[in-house]
C-alpha cells in the first residue's frame, strides 16, 4: 500500500517537474513566440482573410468571396505585363548579378595589391541607399544631360533613352543591381578563398588549364553559393519595388506623393509585381485585391525556391558531404 | 501533448491581440450623422494637419493666428507636411487630428465613401451655409454620391503660360485661342540645333510632361470621362478622340524621341530650374500657383497669361479651364468635431481668411464672396485665373472611391497612342473604357452602401 502511494507520489513529482520545464521552455521562448505570431503569422493569416474582401483601409473589411481572384486570373489587364516584367528579372537580371559576382570575386582573390582597398571599392555601393543610389543613375542616365549618353555622344554613339524607354528600362536597373552587387561578391570571394588549395594542385598536376581548374575545382567547390545566391536573388526579384518606384516616378519628371502617377513609366516596362500591388493597395484604396496579389506572390515565391532547391540537389556540391 | 497546446493557445492569443490591434476602428459609418455638436465655448486645442511646408505653412499659421484671435478658447496647433498616406494611417490608427488637409481631391471619394471623414451637411445646415457659395466644379469635388464631407479651401485653376519675348520674336502677337492656333504657334516659336535637337520647344504636348493631364486638358474639348450610365466614355465621346489626334500630330512633328530627351533634360517642375521659367518652353499650361513660383524664383520673366486653349470647333468653351484644389476635413475620431467645425467654417467661408490666403499662396479663393473681396490682390496673371474659376464652362474630373485609378488608365494610353504603338485608336480606346469600367465595378464592389 505505502509502496504504490508512494510510486503514485514520483509519478506526481515528476509530470510536475516536466511541467515546470516546460513552462520554462515556453517563457524562454516567448519573445521568439510574440514576435512570430505577431510579426509573421498575424500577417499571414490576416492577408489571406483580407484576400477575400474588399478593403478599402479607411473602413472595415467586408467579406465577397472569391471576387478578388477571379479579377485576378480573368480581367486584370496590368497582369500579365506585371508577371512578364517580373519574369524576366529572374531570367535576366539573377543570372547577371550572379555571374557578375563570381567575376568580380575571382578578379579581386587574383589581385596582388591593393586588394583591400578594391574590396572596399566593390562593396561600397551596396551601402548606398537604394533611393539615393536609383536616383544617382537616373541622373547618370539621363538622356538629354546625363554623363553617360554626353560621353557616348563623345565617341559618335546616340546614347539610349534608358529610363525613358520601355525597352532600355529594365536593361538600366540591370546596371543599377550590378553596381550594388557587393554583398553577394563578398560571400563569393569568402568561398573562393575557402576551396582547398590542394585541389588546384592536384588538377595542375593532372594538366588542367585555367578553364578547366574553374569548371572542375573552383566551380563545384562554390556551387552551394551560388545556390544560396540564385535562390535569394530570385526572391528579392520577386519583390523588386523601392528601384522601379523610384525610377518610373523620377524619370517621367515626377515626385513621390504625386496625385496621379505612371507606375511603370514607361508603357509599363517597369511595372513589376510588388509595384502592381502597391498601386492597387495604396493608390487605388483597393486593399482586398492587393492582398489577394500578396496570395499569389508568396505561393509563386514559395513554389519557385521549393523547384529551384529541387533541382539544385544533384548539382550542389558540398565538401566532407557523403552521400 | 498539453505543452504543444500551450505554445499554440500562445500564438493564437498573440494573433488575436494583433488581429483586435491592426484591424480596429469602430465600424461607425455612419460618422457625422447624429446632430452636429455645437461648440460649448469651453477652451481647448485642437490639431490641424495640413500638407503646405516652409513658406506656405507660415502663412497659414498666420490665417489661423487670426482665426485664434477671433475663437480665443480656441487654441489650433498646426503641423505641416502632411500627405494623405499619413492621415489614412492615422485614421487607421485611431489618432486622427481634429481637423485635415488634403491637396488630392481624387481621395475625396475614399474619405466620404469609407465615412473617415464625417460628413458636414448638418453643420452646414446648423450654420445656414450652404455649398452654393462655390461654384459647380468645387462642388462635385468636394462630396461624393451625395455625401459633403469635405470642403474647399483654395483652388488651382489651369490657363495658358506665355514667354511674351519668345512669342514676339516669332512675331506672335497674342497668345493662341484654339488648338490649331496653339500648333500653329509652337512650331513657329521651336529652336532646333544643327543636329535637330530642341533648344526651345514652342509646347510639350506629351502626356505626363509637367501639367499635362488628360483631366486637364478635357474641359477645353468638352470631352466627358462617364456618359449617362456612369460608364467610362472615352470611346463614345468623338471629343477625346479630336484631343488625342491633335497632340499625336503635334508630337509627330517634333519626333517622340526629341521630345522625350528634351523632356529628360527640362528641369524639375517644382524648382527653379522649370523650362518655362528657363526660357526653354515658350508655352505651357500650368495651375495659377506658378505665378507665386515665377515671381519668386524668375521675377524678371517677361511672361503672361491666358485662358487655355480650346477645341476650334467649340470655340465658346473660351474662358473655361480646369479646376481642382485642397479640401478639408473632419476625420472620424476628431477629438473636438464642433471646435473643428469652426475652423473648417472658418477656412472655407470666412471672406477675409481666404483673401489672405489667396494673396499669400496664390492660389484661387473658393467662395464667390472672396472671389470679389477687396481685400484680393491679385496681380495681372494672377488674374487671369480668378477670371477662369467661375467660368460656366470650367469643369473639375470626377469623383470616385477608387481614386485616379481611371485617369491612371487613361494616361497610360494616351502616353501609349503617342508613341505610335496604338494601330486602331478607336478599338484601343473601347478597351481602355471596358479596362476602367471592370476596374472601377472590382473596387467598388462590397463597398459600404
Amino acid at each position: 500500500m505505502t509502496a504504490v502511494a508512494l510510486t503514485e507520489e514520483r509519478r506526481r513529482a515528476r509530470r510536475r517537474a516536466a511541467w515546470r520545464r516546460r513552462r520554462l521552455v515556453l517563457l524562454l521562448m516567448s519573445p521568439w513566440i510574440v514576435g512570430f505570431s505577431v510579426f509573421f503569422a498575424y500577417p499571414l493569416v490576416s492577408n489571406a482573410y483580407l484576400s477575400f474582401t474588399h478593403y478599402d483601409l479607411l473602413s472595415h473589411p467586408r467579406w465577397i468571396g472569391t471576387s478578388n481572384y477571379e479579377f485576378l486570373f480573368e480581367k486584370d489587364p496590368s497582369i500579365w505585363p506585371a508577371v512578364k516584367n517580373t519574369l524576366w528579372l529572374v531570367a535576366i537580371m539573377v543570372p547577371l548579378q550572379v555571374v557578375f559576382a563570381i567575376g568580380v570575386a575571382m578578379a579581386l582573390q587574383r589581385a596582388r595589391r591593393g586588394v583591400g582597398f578594391f574590396r572596399t571599392v566593390f562593396y561600397l555601393p551596396t551601402l548606398a541607399p537604394p533611393v539615393a543610389a536609383t536616383l544617382g543613375f537616373v541622373f547618370l542616365l539621363n538622356p538629354a544631360t546625363g554623363p553617360v549618353n554626353t560621353l557616348l555622344g563623345k565617341v559618335g554613339i546616340d546614347g539610349p533613352l534608358w529610363f525613358n524607354s520601355p525597352d532600355w528600362s529594365k536593361p538600366a536597373l540591370v546596371l543599377l543591381a550590378l553596381w550594388g552587387i557587393g554583398n553577394t561578391m563578398i560571400i563569393f570571394l569568402a568561398s573562393l578563398l575557402d576551396v582547398p588549395k590542394h585541389l588546384y594542385e592536384s588538377a595542375e598536376l593532372d594538366g588542367a588549364g585555367a578553364i578547366n581548374r574553374f569548371r572542375w575545382v573552383t566551380l563545384p567547390s562554390i556551387t552551394p553559393v551560388i545556390l544560396f545566391s540564385v535562390v535569394i536573388g530570385v526572391i528579392e526579384a520577386l519583390q523588386y519595388f523601392t528601384q522601379a518606384y523610384v525610377a518610373a516616378t523620377i524619370a517621367r519628371g515626377g515626385q513621390a506623393g504625386d496625385s496621379l502617377s505612371d507606375l511603370g513609366y514607361p508603357e509599363q516596362s517597369t511595372l513589376f509585381f510588388p509595384v502592381l500591388l502597391y498601386q492597387q493597395g495604396f493608390r487605388f484604396f483597393n486593399m482586398g485585391y492587393a492582398a489577394a496579389l500578396a496570395v499569389l506572390l508568396l505561393i509563386v515565391s514559395l513554389a519557385v525556391t521549393f523547384i529551384i532547391l529541387r533541382r539544385a540537389e544533384r548539382l550542389i556540391h558540398y565538401q566532407g558531404l557523403v552521400r | 501533448m498539453r505543452f504543444r497546446r500551450a505554445v499554440i493557445a500562445v500564438v493564437l492569443g498573440a494573433i488575436g491581440v494583433g488581429a483586435s490591434g491592426c484591424m480596429g476602428g469602430d465600424d461607425d459609418s455612419a460618422s457625422g450623422d447624429k446632430a452636429a455638436a455645437k461648440y460649448d465655448g469651453k477652451p481647448v486645442t485642437i490639431t490641424l494637419w495640413t500638407g503646405f511646408s516652409e513658406r506656405e505653412l507660415n502663412v497659414i499659421k498666420g490665417v489661423v493666428g487670426d482665426f485664434h484671435k477671433q475663437n480665443p478658447k480656441i487654441t489650433v496647433k498646426v503641423l505641416g507636411s502632411v500627405d494623405d498616406d499619413k492621415i489614412i494611417a492615422a485614421a487607421r490608427g485611431g489618432n486622427s487630428p481634429d481637423v485635415a488637409h488634403s491637396f488630392s481631391t481624387d481621395n475625396t471619394g475614399a474619405f466620404c465613401s469609407s465615412g473617415a471623414w464625417i460628413k458636414l451637411q448638418p453643420y452646414m445646415d446648423r450654420d445656414n451655409l450652404t455649398a452654393g457659395s462655390f461654384p459647380p466644379s468645387v462642388q462635385s469635388y468636394t462630396k461624393f454620391e451625395g455625401n459633403q464631407c469635405t470642403l474647399p479651401m483654395l483652388a488651382d485653376v489651369y490657363g495658358l503660360y506665355y514667354n511674351k519675348d519668345l512669342l514676339a520674336k516669332a512675331g506672335i502677337t497674342q497668345p493662341p485661342k484654339t488648338f490649331s492656333e496653339l500648333a500653329d504657334d509652337a512650331k513657329k516659336l521651336t529652336q532646333r540645333s544643327s543636329d535637330g535637337k530642341i533648344d526651345v520647344a514652342g509646347y510639350v504636348p506629351t502626356w505626363g510632361f509637367y501639367e499635362n493631364q488628360a483631366a486637364h486638358y478635357a474641359p477645353q474639348w468638352d470631352a466627358h470621362w462617364t456618359d449617362d450610365q456612369g460608364k467610362s466614355s472615352l470611346s463614345s465621346d468623338p471629343d477625346w478622340k479630336k484631343m488625342l489626334l491633335w497632340s499625336k500630330a503635334l508630337v509627330d512633328w517634333y519626333g517622340y524621341d526629341n521630345l522625350v530627351k528634351f523632356q529628360a533634360g527640362a528641369g524639375d517642375e517644382y524648382s527653379a530650374q522649370n523650362a518655362f521659367e528657363r526660357g526653354k518652353i515658350a508655352m505651357m499650361i500650368d495651375g495659377e500657383y506658378r505665378t507665386a513660383f515665377i515671381e519668386n524664383e524668375h521675377p524678371d520673366l517677361n511672361y503672361g497669361t491666358a485662358p487655355m486653349v480650346v477645341d476650334d470647333d467649340q470655340s465658346d468653351l473660351y474662358g473655361g479651364g480646369y479646376v481642382t484644389g485642397s479640401i478639408i476635413g473632419i476625420p472620424k475620431g476628431a477629438k473636438n468635431p464642433a471646435a473643428a467645425w469652426e475652423l473648417v467654417k472658418y477656412l472655407a467661408y470666412d471672406e477675409h481668411a481666404l483673401a489672405t490666403l489667396s494673396n499669400g499662396l496664390r492660389n484661387v479663393p473658393t467662395t464667390d464672396a472672396s472671389l470679389h473681396s477687396p481685400e484680393l490682390k491679385p496681380n495681372a496673371n494672377f488674374a487671369t485665373f480668378v477670371k477662369v474659376f467661375p467660368n460656366e464652362h470650367s469643369a473639375t474630373n470626377p469623383i470616385t472611391a477608387a481614386g485616379a485609378a481611371y485617369q491612371e488608365a487613361a494616361e497610360q494610353f494616351f502616353a501609349k497612342y503617342q508613341t505610335g504603338k496604338v494601330p486602331d485608336l478607336q478599338a484601343g480606346l473601347e478597351d481602355l473604357d471596358k479596362r476602367i469600367d471592370d476596374q472601377l465595378a472590382q473596387i467598388t464592389q462590397g463597398q459600404t452602401p
